[in-house]
């Protein structure tokens, strides 16, 4: 999986759990530019995140995420 | 919407909840339903995943949260905001996580005692403080946590944590038999069911404090909106069944009587025997059963008198069995019974006629159930069509053969002889020759049985129905009741009749029924048609196998003489002529 494809999906589960068909994320994305964002949509966003590429985020990990691209660098390591 | 029905889509409900929640508001005629949450841990999802469930039921929720753990101080020391609201429903989303303090190991079993009754305090107070509202208050039980230190020890010394819960819980059904209005979310048996690791996500409670995984939130919500729908009178009141390979296998205009699989034997047979058991329990708990079947109407009725159908022609109190459509005969059982046709589910292992009548009748509910006999169940009974809050009455008739054996051999030990016990069973066989409609059981039993085994000779299904018809052969089968149930079709015997000998192929008897003095009774009936068929000597073989050597002395407890000896194999005879009946326990009705 390329980073492009992983992204892609990323955005997919974004449009899904915000319930908006045109969202659009970027790698400097995060919960302070998105309304919605807020921690029940976070818990949201990572487990269904999880579940679609079957990895784990742990707790230390969890809190260092700032915004999506540091998300989607750390899934492209676990996934290898 | 199929994924908010068993088996629940988890990842596409919890992925698209917001788009399935504007799709199920599109609908109109919702009924409003004020509910209070009073959580003990995070339950603001949960709360977001019931109301789909209950939009689903044409249940249209207004919520009222409590503030992340303050379920006991809104409860117990009241509060405006929850006064207003007037709830009608109130849920107390506890867990194993808001026990106050388990055992410790130097707890003597007083204090654990004053542990358990300061638990159940806490939450009578609740209720009691509650009753004010005059509402249905919906309160988990106990799920037993994911580590227990004391391993298997843990269910059965006062200090392990298992104990402990079971213990709580049931006070918590005691407390909701007595309480009007007290009903018991069962997450015990949800999170058994569902698997405890799967239940609980350790990771997920240390970020968010949910108390439950994320992917059990929508079984949990399912589960509350079942209670929810019962509490509110809109369960399902009737089971309307299709025929053909759904309470039988096979066909009965095709396969006739003795044709199709109902009964005991068979894999097969054995699998739609345990459904129509689990549609018969529901039947003996006030659940109304119809037929809507394609066939003629004789040959319909005719399967249900089958000796071994559990169901009868008279548990159906709509029969509609002909060549229309079945949504025309689904709304004829509608109009003939009186009831809703919302309140109807309809069971059939055909896909193309299901999609008829759920497209031509929207609001009956049809399970997705499949083609095959073992997931029907599951479908009736996961889906919580007929959930309910209350039993009138208790219904326990029929018990089942395991059931049976465990009363069986409680009762054995009060007897002072074995003959005592034996005489206590007050056993009945029936012991006849072959007829059609067992021939199946006869096969799949003579091709199964190993141990009680004289000879193990096979035969395929077409010999026996050769032997069936024939003249040279005798041909006994033995079915045993008892007070505890029926065992079945359990003993075969096969001899064939050579001037005045009777060769006895084929000797076999379930183990099931070992030590019951069948085999004697089968005897009896053997010499009897014997001296019929002017019969004077019997001989018997023992074939050693692998697995039979509890037989190899049955011909001498018979009072047979070995005649040859060959390795480990031997002949037997008896002169029969002066023969004395050998069972005396078992009563013989051949009716």
């Amino acid at each position: 999986m390329t980073r492009e494809d992983v992204f892609n999906e990323v955005q997919d589960i974004f449009r899904d759990i915000f319930d908006e068909d045109e969202m659009v994320i970027e790698d400097k994305t995060n919960s302070d530019n998105v309304e919605d964002w807020d921690s029940l949509n976070h818990i949201n966003l990572v487990s269904a995140i999880e579940k679609e590429f079957n990895i784990r985020f742990t707790l230390e990990e969890l809190l260092t995420l700032k915004d999506v691209g540091a998300m989607v660098d750390l899934m492209l390591i676990k996934l290898e | 919407m199929r994924h908010l029905d068993y088996p629940l889509d988890v990842n596409k409900i919890l992925r698209t909840k917001k788009s399935i929640k504007k799709l199920l508001l599109l609908n109109d005629n919702f009924i409003e339903k004020k509910i209070a949450i009073l959580g003990g841990s995070n339950a603001a999802e949960i709360k977001n995943i019931l109301e789909l469930f209950l939009l689903k039921n044409g249940i249209k929720p207004k919520f009222y949260d409590s503030e992340y753990n303050k379920y006991y101080e809104d409860a117990l020391f009241g509060n405006d905001e929850l006064d207003k609201f007037s709830p009608d429903i109130i849920y107390i989303h506890t867990t194993n996580k808001n026990i106050i303090k388990f055992p410790e190991p130097k707890d003597s079993s007083e204090d654990i005692d004053a542990l358990l009754s300061t638990e159940i305090q806490k939450y009578t107070s609740i209720w009691s403080s509650l009753s004010k509202f005059d509402c249905a208050i919906i309160q988990n039980n106990f799920d037993y946590t994911d580590n227990r230190n004391l391993g298997n020890l843990d269910c059965y010394d006062v200090h392990g944590k298992t104990y402990f819960i079971n213990k709580l819980n049931d006070e918590f059904s005691l407390n909701a038999r007595k309480i009007k209005n007290l009903y018991i979310n069962d997450i015990n048996y949800l999170s058994s069911y569902l698997g405890i690791r799967y239940w609980f996500d350790q990771s997920l409670w240390h970020q968010a404090k949910y108390a439950v995984s994320m992917e059990s939130i929508p079984e949990l919500a399912f589960n509350i909106s079942k209670i929810i729908v019962s509490i509110l009178g809109k369960s399902k009141k009737c089971l309307v069944l299709d025929l053909d390979n759904t309470c039988w296998g096979g066909i009965i205009g095709d396969d006739g009587l003795n044709g199709i699989h109902i009964g005991t034997g068979t894999a097969i047979t054995e699998s739609y025997t345990v459904f129509q058991e689990y549609v018969k329990e529901l039947k003996d708990r006030g659940i109304t059963l119809a037929v809507c079947s394609k066939n003629n109407f004789e040959n319909a009725k005719e399967g249900f008198s089958h000796p071994e159908s559990i169901l009868r022609f008279d548990d159906f109190t709509s029969f509609k069995a002909n060549w229309s459509s079945k949504n025309q005969n689904i709304l004829d059982i509608v109009e003939e019974i009186n009831i809703g046709v919302d309140s109807l589910v309809f069971i059939d292992d055909n896909p193309v006629e299901r999609d008829i009548v759920l497209s031509q009748i929207p609001s009956i509910s049809v399970p997705d159930i499949g083609s095959d006999v073992v997931d029907f169940i599951r479908h009736i009974d996961r889906n919580g069509y007929f959930e309910a809050v209350l039993v009138s009455h208790e219904d326990l008739n029929r018990s089942q053969y395991y059931e049976g054996n465990i009363k069986r051999s409680k009762v054995q030990a009060k007897f002072k002889s074995y003959d005592e016990f034996l005489i206590s069973l007050e056993m009945t066989a029936e012991i006849q020759s072959f007829s059609l409609i067992y021939l199946n059981r006869i096969s799949q039993l003579i091709n199964k049985t190993n141990q009680f085994n004289l000879t193990t000779k096979r035969y395929t299904l077409g010999e026996i129905e050769n032997i069936a018809l024939s003249d040279e052969y005798i041909k006994i089968y033995g079915k045993l009741s008892d007070k505890y149930g029926d065992n079945g079709l359990i003993a075969i015997t096969i001899g064939s009749v050579k001037e005045n000998q009777c060769h006895l192929d084929l000797w076999l008897m379930s183990c099931r029924v070992l030590k019951r003095d069948m085999e004697f009774a089968m005897l009896d009936e053997l010499v009897k048609q014997c001296l019929e068929k002017g019969v004077s000597e019997i001989v018997g073989y023992y074939y050693k196998s692998t697995k039979n050597s509890m037989v190899s002395n049955l011909y001498e407890e018979f009072g047979f003489i070995l005649t040859e000896e060959n390795n480990e194999d031997t002949v037997w005879k008896i002169d029969i002529s002066n023969y004395v009946n050998k069972n005396k326990f078992i009563e013989i009705k051949n009716d």
